[in-house]
């Protein structure tokens, strides 16, 4: 098993590499100019102009332009954010905890609707339950995702007032972040109803964010399901008189979870890059909202660390689904 | 009285084409303590009728008989729950393949101790001494270590081994062995054949062998029942069956055995078995049988009677038949 790691650790360097390069290339690739967009509407005169441009080093050839924000990174430095001249490293930890406490949600959300149904799904395949299951999946999946999340806004929280539209907790309470995830800090500040105002905010944004990994999981649950329940070894299991839960919950699911934990994968990697639209709907200060806004800032600094962050992220992601196959089924890790 | 007892079989699968009747009409009983083997050609529906008794056919398929009962009990009337408490129990099946009939996701000692956990009354320690009781029965060396082992780690001889350990694991009082030996080596072949012979001296349970391997036949079982195309066509004791056969089938089968050769070719059966959309409308066997005429294309043969090995034929073969035949 350490073999394994150790090998899929190996992976990691090239993948490092290339990500540092293109998050490096890819916003000195659009066009526009941080300086301009900092001066805003004012403007600037080209003395100052090109003071700032030396300041930054923005005129050194771009290859030693990289070369500094490599060794940099290596060293653990990602650059100060041109526009709040902070770290860059600071301000993606105090705004990841958001998102990594939404996509948490989200997906525990999903999983714990979609695996069952899925499972149910394969089980009574044809049946009514199978079709309306699936053609709902579909439906979720095909919906636009800030049109789902209004519609949700307007009936819970509009209408019946269930909700609160946005942000993380009410304005009433407030407590230093300790860990970032407001669920953890509102429980430790012990102060009355902080722990079920954030519960109460993170439903709709759950909801929403958790929507299409659930109809994606559902459905790969399904279809996994039906090709392991015609392999031999349910023969087996039937054969030895288990219950149909113990068949279908045990013998079956475990092997149908390599395509799952897959997608589940894939689905965590694309939530912690950040739920633009949920995040911007809700009003959640995660790292979503923030890349954006840096993007249109040209805030150079920020929009690279920030992307090879969320790729490390990303990764570890990965590799954990790699040592996940491992775990569930032994003979991947000989391959 | 009869342990298993099966009474006008039919299963029928529901496929693109329309039903599909893999077992057509099948009668069978096995005694306690008895060995009996159901031979046929691949597609005779031998597995399939065997599945359906065990209750483990897929969803697609329809079972239907007028008695399919095990100790005198119904199995058709009775609940799942009830099913599932007989089946790996009393009844229990190994099956060809055991390289895919074990989940590669848990041990071999988890798959035989989940056996035992279902249906015995046993704690932890109880369950794993039976498990290394039941490795040292089979004849798995080291069984201390290879109960933690994967399926994928341990060749298919052994895996097979496994197989048998969790099918005997509660003593049932039937065991069917679905071409045990068919995917494995031929070394291996006699000493897992061996294994199931003796394992049934010892325990006493009956047991139902199905297989397409005469020589198998002649050596192990008591009593023998042929399968055609979905259809019981003879059944008699293993001494009579290979002394004079009455349904043509199965004398061509015998005389297909290279042991039995007498020319310098070995005599085969011309055709194939008859598929889903060219069953025959007389005799199954008429396209293929040397000696089918237009009754036997027409008309659907009668059941003989017990003398004649209830053959399924309008003209079985008789001894004084064979004696005129190997006379001329």
């Amino acid at each position: 098993m350490l073999k394994y790691f150790l090998a899929r650790l190996l992976t990691f360097v090239p993948t490092f590499l290339g990500v540092t390069l293109i998050s490096f290339a890819f916003i000195r690739v659009l066009p526009g100019d941080p300086i301009i967009v900092m001066a805003g509407e004012r403007g600037l005169s080209d003395e100052r102009y090109a003071e700032l441009v030396t300041q930054y080093g923005f005129d050194r050839p771009i290859w030693e332009q990289f070369w500094d924000y490599f060794t940099g990174v290596l060293q653990g430095d990602l650059g100060t954010s041109l526009v709040t001249k902070k770290p860059v490293w600071d301000e993606f930890f105090t705004l990841f905890p958001a998102t990594l406490e939404l996509s948490i949600c989200a997906i525990l959300f999903a999983m714990l609707l979609g695996l069952p149904a899925g499972v149910i799904a394969a089980v009574y395949r044809g049946k009514f339950f199978d079709r309306a299951l699936m053609s709902t999946a579909l439906v979720g999946y095909s919906m636009p995702i800030f049109w789902w999340a209004l519609l949700l806004i307007i009936v819970f929280s509009g209408n019946l007032g269930w909700t609160p539209v946005s942000g993380r907790i009410d304005l009433l309470y407030f407590f230093p972040p300790v860990t970032g995830f407001m669920l953890i800090d509102s429980a430790l500040s012990g102060q009355d109803g902080a722990f079920v105002s954030a519960v109460r905010h993170l439903i709709l944004p759950t909801i929403v964010l958790g929507t299409i990994p659930l109809a994606v999981i559902a459905r790969q649950t399904r279809s996994a399901m039906l090709e392991v329940l015609s392999e031999d070894y349910i023969r087996t299991a039937r054969a030895k008189g288990l219950t149909p839960s113990r068949v279908n919950g045990l013998h079956a699911l475990r092997n149908a979870m390599i395509p799952v934990i897959t997608v589940i994968g894939l689905s965590v990697g694309t939530l912690l890059a950040g739920a633009i639209l949920t995040e911007t709907i809700f009003s959640w200060p995660g790292i979503g909202k923030w890349m954006v806004d840096s993007i249109f800032r040209r805030d150079y600094p920020v929009v690279q660390g920030g992307l090879l962050l969320i790729a490390v992220m990303v990764m570890i992601v990965n590799l954990t689904v790699d040592l996940l196959y491992g775990l569930i089924n032994p003979k991947i890790r000989k391959r | 009285m009869s342990l298993l007892k099966l009474r006008n079989l039919s299963v029928e699968f529901a496929t693109a084409g329309g039903g599909f009747r893999a077992v057509d009409q099948v009668d069978l009983d096995v005694a306690p303590g008895e060995i009996l083997a159901i031979v046929g050609e691949s597609g005779s529906g031998k597995s399939v009728s065997m599945l359906a008794a065990m209750g483990l056919l897929p969803w697609t398929a329809t079972v239907t008989a007028d008695e399919m009962s095990f100790d005198g009990r119904d199995l058709r009337a009775m609940s799942g729950r009830a099913r599932r408490r007989l089946v790996g129990r009393d009844m229990a099946m190994i099956f060809q393949e055991p390289m895919s009939s074990l989940n590669p996701c848990f041990t071999v000692g988890f798959q035989v101790k989940e056996a035992l956990r279902q249906h015995l009354d046993l704690n932890r320690r109880a369950r794993h001494a039976r498990a290394v009781e039941l490795f040292e029965m089979v004849g798995i060396p080291d069984p201390e270590k290879r109960l933690g082992n994967f399926p994928h780690q341990m060749s298919g001889g052994m895996n097979q081994r496994v197989m048998i350990a969790i099918a005997i694991a509660c003593k049932p009082r039937l065991l069917i062995a679905d071409e045990p030996t068919t995917a494995l080596d031929v070394t291996i072949q006699a000493q897992i054949l061996d294994l199931l012979v003796s394992l049934q001296r010892e325990t006493g349970m009956a047991l139902i062998l199905i297989t397409h391997d005469m020589g198998v036949v002649a050596e192990t079982a008591e009593r023998v029942s042929v399968q055609y195309a979905g259809q019981k066509v003879e059944e008699q004791r293993v001494e009579g069956l290979f002394d004079t056969p009455h349904h043509p089938y199965t004398a061509a089968l015998l005389a297909a055995l290279p042991e039995r050769a007498t020319e310098r070719r070995l005599p085969t059966i011309p055709g194939v078995v008859p598929g889903q959309f060219d069953r025959p409308e007389g005799c199954l066997f008429s396209p293929r049988c040397r000696f089918a005429d237009e009754t036997c294309r027409r008309v659907p043969p009668p059941v003989q009677g017990r003398e004649l090995g209830l053959a399924r034929c309008h003209y079985p073969i008789t001894s004084d038949a064979r004696r005129k035949e190997s006379a001329s």
